[in-house]
């Protein structure tokens, strides 16, 4: 019943974009990070998105394939009071671009919201269909 | 009698999968949104319809009857041809779909499906008025 896939390609769609969500949100929360896991400065974390072909040639979901690392340079603040400022007094910053982020997580929700509204549909037509002939 | 009735609704029945399964094609469009290098991908209801009815399958691969004892097959086939969208506005990431359409598209779809479901159950009406002759 090809209609069930309809919800799986939705619900592929919906993890995707939240995983896209998740990594928006950890970025935004580290945008001032200056010291990481590593001892280095937070670096700007994105997905990947990738078709993936689900039941059918004709059904392609999506899925995350990576999640890689920005590896545009970070800011550098001058700041000689920081303790981790270098010699010349320079902070090296995480090089998170709040603007972009933002547009991120305003096109990662309504993509979520269109695939919830894409089950949404598909749960109708499957009710209506359950009625046939009563 | 059964093949009769078969017959009596088999237009309905195949009409119904096929439209459940260019929901699943649109859904997967959907989902891909966001995928770099997606291609939007659809197929003509018409045409698919016609080939169902008929029997005829595309690019198929017919197995050689040599004796009427053989069965027929046919490998490597589908009775719908999923073809590319032409891109009104194409992206710089080689995504080609495009959000309006596809929406729009689906709702078509979602309205001719529950249209073909009402189809099927005035049939069905009509069948059973008749069985009771009342």
């Amino acid at each position: 019943m090809s209609l069930f896939n309809t919800f799986h390609i939705a619900g592929s769609a919906l993890t995707a974009q939240s995983l896209r969500l998740n990594a928006v949100a950890s970025n935004l929360a580290n945008a001032d990070s200056i010291i990481g896991p590593d001892g280095k400065p937070y670096r700007a974390k994105q997905v990947v998105f990738a078709a993936t072909p689900m039941g059918s040639a004709a059904a392609q979901g999506v899925r995350v394939t990576q999640v890689v690392e920005d590896r545009a340079p970070g800011r550098m603040v001058y700041d000689p009071r920081n303790p981790v400022a270098d010699e010349r007094g320079y902070v090296a910053m995480p090089n998170v671009d709040v603007a972009e982020e933002m547009t991120n997580m305003i096109s990662a929700a309504r993509s979520y919201q269109t695939n919830a509204e894409v089950m949404n549909t598909a749960k109708q037509l499957l009710l209506k269909t359950l009625t046939i002939g009563q | 009698m059964p093949s009769k009735l078969d017959s009596n609704f088999l237009l309905q029945q195949q009409a119904l999968t096929l439209r459940a399964n260019r929901q699943q094609v649109l859904a997967g469009n959907i989902a891909n949104a966001d995928t770099p290098n997606y291609k939007a991908r659809d197929f003509e209801f018409a045409a698919a319809l016609e080939n169902v009815l008929s029997g005829r399958r595309e690019g198929s691969l017919l197995l050689a009857i040599t004796s009427p004892r053989h069965l027929g097959g046919a490998a490597g086939s589908s009775q719908v041809r999923l073809l590319y969208r032409q891109p009104i506005q194409p992206s710089a990431d080689g995504n080609t779909v495009d959000m309006d359409v596809e929406r729009s598209r689906f709702a078509e779809n979602a309205f001719q499906y529950e249209a073909g479901l009402t189809f099927i159950n005035s049939k069905i009406r009509t069948m059973i008025t008749a069985l009771q002759g009342q």
